[in-house]
């Protein structure tokens, strides 16, 4: 175990290559480009034993990713933004073929205009596709949940692919403290890669063909969400041998900060999480009671979880940074579906923030609390949903 | 792992939707509108009919005559019309 | 052990539910008969991917991956490198097995980067000449004069086709592919020979099947095998290698005229005189420019 100060893309890339990825195939795209060249860097010092294609597109490298993992290769990719996007209609395939491929994504805005700044709009857009997504707050926590996905994403009871989300600059190219796990205690928490139906001469199989109306399609898209569903029980076991391999403590889908007596909670994923904490630190010095939830774990989305946290709220405002266009900010909307017909159902306001990489402060999450407590006081909701730090 | 066969329910399924029961179960000799015939006198044994069949429908017996498998024939009549010596001949289903 | 010339053993089951006289299914017969039991395919969204039939069922007895439509090659680039790092990839032959839409037209940018990246692969693109499985409709690949479903002859003439294919030999030759060739199910022992040949490269491979469709090209399904001889006959296909830069043509006869060609095919059949007399000197250049390419290749060779 060895502490760095390192970027989140190069935690990234450790995260890879102590999961001893065999194949990696991946197209750069800013800000993500580190990780790719950390990776080819690491490949080409033999520190890694990887096969690495340099693909001609993002659609090609997750191609490439499916069917070496179909192979019975561990894989492994990173993307961003337009190139998250450009993937759209391999990440159906990769969760329809049940193939346990993990990659990491920078969170970036789409174009146009082009804006290489954080955003979830990327990921967002992705949400049905059938992957488990990650958000991360930290270096550390993007490489520690990349070991953690191979192990969740490759148990036979699960078969999904995982997308670990990092912000743009803030995360991917901001240096910050971390942990190097040593290979052997890696090696023993996440064994060789043990694929469920491998192409194999000596069991020839085909994989991925026709099925119609009256045959088993519906049944093959029913069994992707009973394997959703067995991801949050699975991830907390996980964690907790994590915990024990390495002594780092991860709390499943969501993180709790001062939420057990908080009067108004507010919601937030990614690196402004930060930033949030330390405004709660700020009102809680005054002694207002005010909490966090950091949305960790977005799918599969943790409606339980959520709404046992929310039992004594009396005011929610969830901060999206990424936008439905034609309704409203994704994780407003999905938990306030979970809130309804739940016995305690506090009043929810949407908060849209930091689009395009607008920078959070201190200064804009205490207007959000301000703004939810006069709400509260007032018991009405000026505007449920909020862009909050545009120039109007 | 075994065979596919007799799936009833989601249970029986794999996790990931993959096939591995060979196609023969499917006849597609009903497709036919015209049958091959083999004329055994005007048979060189040549086997150019077993060599073009699209459906691998055509087998070749120990004396080195072609057996129709009336099974999965089509009826496409490209063995007919490749063989050397016309002794195949396409005569109409169900005369 | 050999029957009429070419390999005895089957890896394709009957009952799959390719059309009477598919010409597809006579080259992945005759492909798998050269690569034999290791072998691991993968195809794209095409005839193929329905013919073998619907889930649990399979007419390959090799392993088969079906993938989305733009990513053939980069599919079968994902499966080398997977093979290559577990150590297996010595003894088996990967194969990506696309139709003419899936090579030249929405999955050529995929082709284009497992070239230039050197995988070790062999590329079949089965042309019949139009996106088949969809309906007919026109790809890069439908020949000049050939009337498709998205090329109507109109009403008042015209709205055929009056482009010609793109030359995907030339396009993979500028990759400097160290091994291309242009094969014919109806020339089974050339197709035998070059197959064999493709599958001993150390690199990738690209081979160029015909492949009659009788639905397509609307003929009666016997006239298949005879239709690929006119067309080789013509030069309108002809069969030839690259190899390291040299051009070598292995059927050197040109003696029919492209009419009799036109003439069995009624995706042809609303061709006026003056076009045909078009063609027949677009094929005679083409012929002579591969003629040129032989000769001067060979002698750079020397």
């Amino acid at each position: 175990m060895v502490k760095k100060i390192m970027t989140g893309d190069i935690a990234a890339a450790w995260g890879a290559r102590l999961s001893r990825a065999e194949v990696i195939a991946a197209y750069p795209i800013t800000p993500q480009t580190i990780i790719v060249e950390k990776l080819a860097q690491f490949v080409s010092d033999g520190e890694l034993k990887a096969e690495y294609l340099h693909v001609e597109s993002e659609h090609s490298a997750m191609a490439a990713c499916i069917a070496a993992s179909q192979t019975g290769a561990r894989t492994f990719t990173a993307t961003s933004s337009q190139g998250l996007v450009l993937m759209h209609e391999l990440l159906h395939w990769a969760s329809g073929a049940r193939t346990p491929v993990v990659m990491a994504n920078v969170n970036r805005a789409l174009a146009p205009p082009w804006n290489v700044w954080v955003e979830h709009t990327d990921m967002m857009s992705q949400r049905d596709t059938g992957w488990i997504q990650f958000y991360a707050e930290s270096n550390q926590e993007v490489l520690d949940t990349i070991i953690m996905s191979y192990k969740l994403c490759e148990d036979k009871e699960i078969q999904l692919p995982a997308m670990i989300g990092l912000d743009a600059f803030y995360l991917s190219h901001t240096s910050e403290i971390v942990d190097i796990p040593d290979q052997d205690s890696v090696d023993k928490f996440l064994p060789q890669y043990d694929p469920m139906y491998p192409l194999d001469i000596e069991n020839p199989l085909s994989i991925g063909s026709l099925s119609m109306p009256h045959q088993w399609y519906s049944e093959f898209r029913y069994k992707i969400q009973e394997a959703m569903e067995r991801v949050i029980p699975k991830l907390n076991q996980i964690e907790e041998e994590f915990y024990k391999e390495f002594g780092r403590k991860y709390t499943g889908p969501l993180e709790l900060y001062n939420t057990d007596d908080a009067e108004v909670v507010l919601i937030v994923s990614g690196a402004a999480a930060g930033t949030v904490k330390e405004t709660v630190d700020i009102f809680r010095k005054k002694g207002i009671k005010v909490g966090l939830i950091r949305l960790r774990m977005f799918r599969p989305f943790p409606s339980e979880e959520l709404n046992k946290a929310l039992s004594k709220a009396l005011f929610v405002g969830v901060i999206d940074r990424s936008f439905s266009f034609g309704h409203e900010g994704a994780i407003f909307s999905e938990l306030k579906a979970s809130l309804y017909g739940v016995k305690h159902s506090p009043p929810i306001k949407n908060f849209i923030l930091g689009i395009g990489g607008r920078d959070i402060t201190t200064d804009t999450i205490s207007r959000v609390y301000n703004n939810c407590f006069n709400c509260l006081k007032n018991n009405k909701i000026d505007n449920p949903v909020e862009w909050i730090d545009i120039r109007v | 792992m075994k065979k596919l066969e007799k799936l009833s329910s989601i249970k029986d399924l794999p996790e990931a939707p993959i096939s591995n029961v060979p196609s023969l179960n499917q006849k597609t000799g009903t497709w036919r509108v015209f049958r091959p015939e083999v004329d055994k006198d005007k048979c060189i044994k040549c086997s150019i009919c077993w060599r073009c069949c699209p459906d691998i429908a055509i087998d070749v017996d120990e004396e080195g005559f072609p057996i129709i498998n009336y099974d999965y024939c089509k009826g496409c009549g490209i063995c007919a019309h490749e063989c050397p010596k016309t002794a195949i001949r396409m005569e109409r289903e169900g005369k | 052990m050999k029957r009429a010339g070419i390999p005895t053993e089957e890896f394709i089951y009957s009952g799959h539910t390719a059309c009477p006289g598919c010409g597809a299914m006579l080259v992945a017969r005759y492909l798998l008969k050269v690569l034999g039991k290791n072998t691991i395919m993968n195809i794209p969204a095409c005839c193929f991917a329905a013919i073998p039939g619907t889930f649990p069922d399979t007419c390959l007895g090799i392993p088969l991956l079906y993938n989305a439509f733009e990513t053939t090659a980069a599919t079968a680039s994902g499966i080398e490198a997977a093979l290559k790092i577990k150590g297996k990839k010595e003894k088996i032959t990967v194969v990506g097995f696309a139709g003419d839409g899936g090579t030249a037209d929405i999955g050529i940018q995929a082709l284009s980067g497992a070239i230039e990246r050197g995988h070790e692969i062999m590329y079949v693109c089965y042309d019949n000449e139009a996106y088949m499985n969809t309906g007919m409709q026109t790809s890069s690949l439908t020949p000049m004069g050939a009337t498709t479903t998205t090329n109507p002859v109109g009403k008042h003439g015209g709205g055929w086709r009056i482009r010609n294919k793109k030359n995907m030999m030339e396009i993979v030759a500028a990759h400097n592919i160290p091994y291309a060739a242009t094969v014919n199910p109806s020339y089974p022992m050339d197709f035998i020979k070059k197959i064999e040949k493709a599958k001993s490269i150390k690199g990738p491979s690209y081979i160029h099947a015909y492949s009659v469709c009788p639905t397509g090209w609307r003929y009666q399904p016997e006239l298949g095998l005879e239709i690929g001889r006119l067309a080789t006959e013509t030069g309108i296909f002809p069969l030839y290698e690259f190899e390291n830069g040299t051009y070598t043509i292995n059927y050197k006869k040109k003696t029919k005229q492209v009419i009799e060609y036109y003439k069995l095919q009624g995706r042809f059949r609303h061709l006026p005189e003056d076009f045909v007399k078009e063609v027949q000197t677009v094929i005679d250049k083409e012929w002579q420019r591969l003629q040129d390419k032989e000769e001067c290749s060979h002698r750079q060779k020397l």
